[in-house]
């Protein structure tokens, strides 16, 4: 069953990023105090690896698991959107020392709290739906 | 055993992450958790009120697959891979955490003085964890993703907008941990 595997991608997300620590509160807190490498020595580690990984892809044409080009769409233009969007998940981000993944993740360790954070989050999303229109991008 | 339990090296972490990332290119998908919000809004409905959400929630199956294996994820971590030597911050991390009252880690993932089950039944507790999501949710949709697709994904293909918004991500973060949580906590 196709989904499977994407169900065991997620498996092994979930673990990683408990284990290395990055759904912690504590330790995003300590990331915006510049007082460790730890989380930029992921975020840089993953990009190195993710960079050449692409960078591979691209430079060897490599296809996909159903055999077609492996095309990887580029972000779409704008300005506003990313900064403004970038600084109001930040100001959360540091708030509650989570993003999207890791609510999920903490769910899963127990932390009921995040509920609330992923009811926030839900309502925020459905309200950029509302107001999307009439914001600069 | 106790490599296994402790917490795991930023390098191997990192280098994993980039992994997850890779194979989900491999199998013609991509990789950004952010968009789950926007599929359970149009599951829940949300299209009668905006277009945004008009989307067939079914196409995105996988990536809901993706979430539920995070939670299970989680669970098999805390549960079987993890004692109580983890979280070591920096000293005087620690530090700035007590004048501002939230309890040093222990071991543990996150602070009681945010997420235990008191602080969430209290109005200011539950308003801050709301906030926060509310911030998450809107500001993630607003600039089309969050760390997994912008600064993993996007960075990692040289995305001019995934460096802005990664900027983003730093500025208000920076402004959140430096400026406001003191006056919060």
């Amino acid at each position: 069953m196709e989904l499977t595997r994407f169900f065991l991608i997620g498996i092994f997300f979930g673990i990683v990023l408990t284990k290395a620590e990055a759904v912690s509160w504590y330790r995003i807190y300590e990331m915006f105090q510049f007082q460790s490498f730890h989380m930029y020595g992921i975020i840089g580690t993953a990009l190195f690896f993710g960079l050449l990984g692409i960078q591979i892809i691209k430079k060897f044409k490599i296809k996909d698991y159903n055999g077609f080009p492996i095309q990887i769409i580029d972000k779409e233009k704008g300005f506003w959107r990313y900064i403004i969007g970038g600084i109001l998940f930040g100001l959360g981000w540091a708030l509650v020392g989570c993003c999207p993944g890791p609510i999920f993740i903490l769910l899963g360790t127990g932390t009921y709290a995040i509920a609330v954070v992923l009811l926030g989050a839900l309502l925020g999303t459905y309200i950029y739906g509302l107001l999307k229109d009439k914001l600069p991008h | 055993m106790e490599v296994i339990l402790g917490t795991w090296h930023w390098a191997i972490s990192g280098f994993l992450i980039s992994i997850v990332m890779l194979v989900l290119i491999y199998f013609g998908k991509s990789f950004g958790m952010s968009s789950n919000l926007r599929t359970m809004c149009s599951m829940a409905g949300a299209a009668k009120f905006s277009d945004f959400f008009k989307l067939d929630w079914r196409e995105q199956k996988w990536s809901l697959a993706i979430v539920l294996g995070a939670f299970v994820g989680g669970f098999i971590a805390f549960h079987f891979l993890s004692n109580v030597t983890g979280v070591n911050l920096n000293p005087e991390t620690i530090q700035n955490l007590s004048l501002l009252h939230i309890d040093a880690p222990n071991g543990k993932l996150m602070p009681d003085a945010i997420f235990s089950i008191a602080t969430l039944q209290s109005p200011k507790g539950f308003a801050i964890l709301l906030t926060g999501g509310l911030l998450i949710g809107f500001g993630s949709r607003y600039a089309g993703g969050c760390t997994s697709g912008h600064a993993i994904s996007g960075l990692s293909n040289l995305q001019f907008p995934s460096l802005v918004a990664v900027i983003g991500f730093f500025i208000g973060g920076l402004v959140m941990a430096h400026f406001i949580l003191p006056y919060i906590f």
